[in-house]
């Protein structure tokens, strides 16, 4: 379970790779957006602002929850607060990719965080796992991503009002389907269930009992203990019988 | 402390939500190349990768409609069965979309 590649690299070629890779399922992203500037003019934003946000955020689920605050007035501290809640999953999706990234320039690294979102870090972990250096899905998923998510966002401010629901069509599901089709398709290993689990009970627990949006990050960490805990230094054991 | 929803106060906001945002992408990284990472911070984040996603995608098929659970229960049989991304993804928003005709 150590690490399966040696290295990092970054290179045109594979940042092509990653855009063609995702260009089917960006696709999806263009609706997500459509929805996210008809939400947006409904809450009084300009067509610009809408785009700007879309363009410089580039992270949906906060920017739904930004319009909820939006008004004459825009409060500052409860939008930091809650855009660095619903992001803060982020963190930890950095942490987990950190040890491939180190062997980037620094440059290079700290530049391709900045299109990091859920589908494009899923695949590229699901590239890691099966011994892939190249980080081009990462860069090159979040630039076909970028471009989708602002397309999108811009059909949606231009022609608004022409989906009304979404959910008719089965449009809501994609995010969810997208991202279990990324677990399971990542590494099998029927050990990791157990973190899964843990997970799992623990996002639900705290849906029921902390603030919203903390889920995420407390079924994150649940699971990361849970697999620290189910296998205490299982090599060393190993090591020494 | 709120700022007025004019176009520079909206301005103001937006780019203040950018860079919270690309604070959580760039942090994790940033904290981790300065920590040692033995094979316990290794397992950690191993198993945390995944996570992540559980937690996400736990409350919509717990929250969801029918529509919802039967789309990722055919996106998982899909997956499992014949591990093909755009299948498996395809097959959930068609569950989703016929059972909401039919229910």
């Amino acid at each position: 379970m150590s690490q399966t590649s040696p290295g990092a690299r970054l290179d045109l070629a594979g940042v092509l790779t990653g855009v063609r890779r995702m260009a089917p399922l960006s696709l999806f992203v263009v609706v997500f957006g459509l929805a996210f500037g008809v939400a947006a003019l409904s809450r009084g934003l300009s067509g610009l602002e809408a785009m700007m946000m879309s363009a410089l955020v580039f992270a949906g689920a906060s920017q739904f929850a930004a319009l909820e605050l939006w008004g004459p007035e825009i409060p500052l501290l409860p939008l930091i607060a809650t855009t660095f809640a619903i992001n803060a999953r982020h963190l930890l999706m950095g942490a987990a990719i950190q040890p491939w990234l180190a062997h980037l320039p620094p440059k290079q690294r700290y530049a391709s965080l900045v299109v990091m979102s859920d589908s494009n870090w899923a695949m590229a972990v699901a590239d890691h796992q099966r011994g892939e250096t190249n980080v081009g899905m990462l860069v090159g998923g979040g630039i076909a991503l970028w471009l989708t998510w602002l397309a999108g966002t811009l059909l949606g401010v231009l022609f608004g009002s022409g989906i009304a629901e979404p959910e008719r069509f089965g449009l809501d599901v994609i995010m969810g389907c997208f991202l279990l089709a990324m677990l399971v398709g990542g590494r099998r290993d029927l050990s990791m269930l157990v973190p899964w689990g843990a997970a799992a009970l623990a996002a639900l627990a705290a849906m029921a009992w902390l603030p919203p949006h903390s889920h995420v990050i407390v079924g994150a960490l649940a699971g990361g203990l849970a697999g620290l805990l189910v296998w205490p230094d299982r090599k060393k054991r190993e090591a020494v019988a | 402390m709120s700022l007025p929803s004019t176009l520079a106060g909206s301005a103001v906001a937006i780019l203040l939500m950018a860079l919270v945002t690309y604070l959580t992408r760039a942090g994790g990284v940033f904290v981790m190349s300065r920590l040692p990472i033995g094979p316990r911070v290794e397992r950690f984040i191993n198993a945390m990768a995944g996570s992540v996603l559980v937690a996400v995608i736990t409350p919509m098929a717990i929250q969801g409609d029918w529509g919802a659970r039967l789309a990722l229960l055919a996106t998982l049989t899909v997956m499992l069965a014949s591990h093909k991304t755009l299948a498996a993804i395809s097959a959930g928003i068609a569950t989703a979309a016929l059972w909401r005709l039919v229910a």
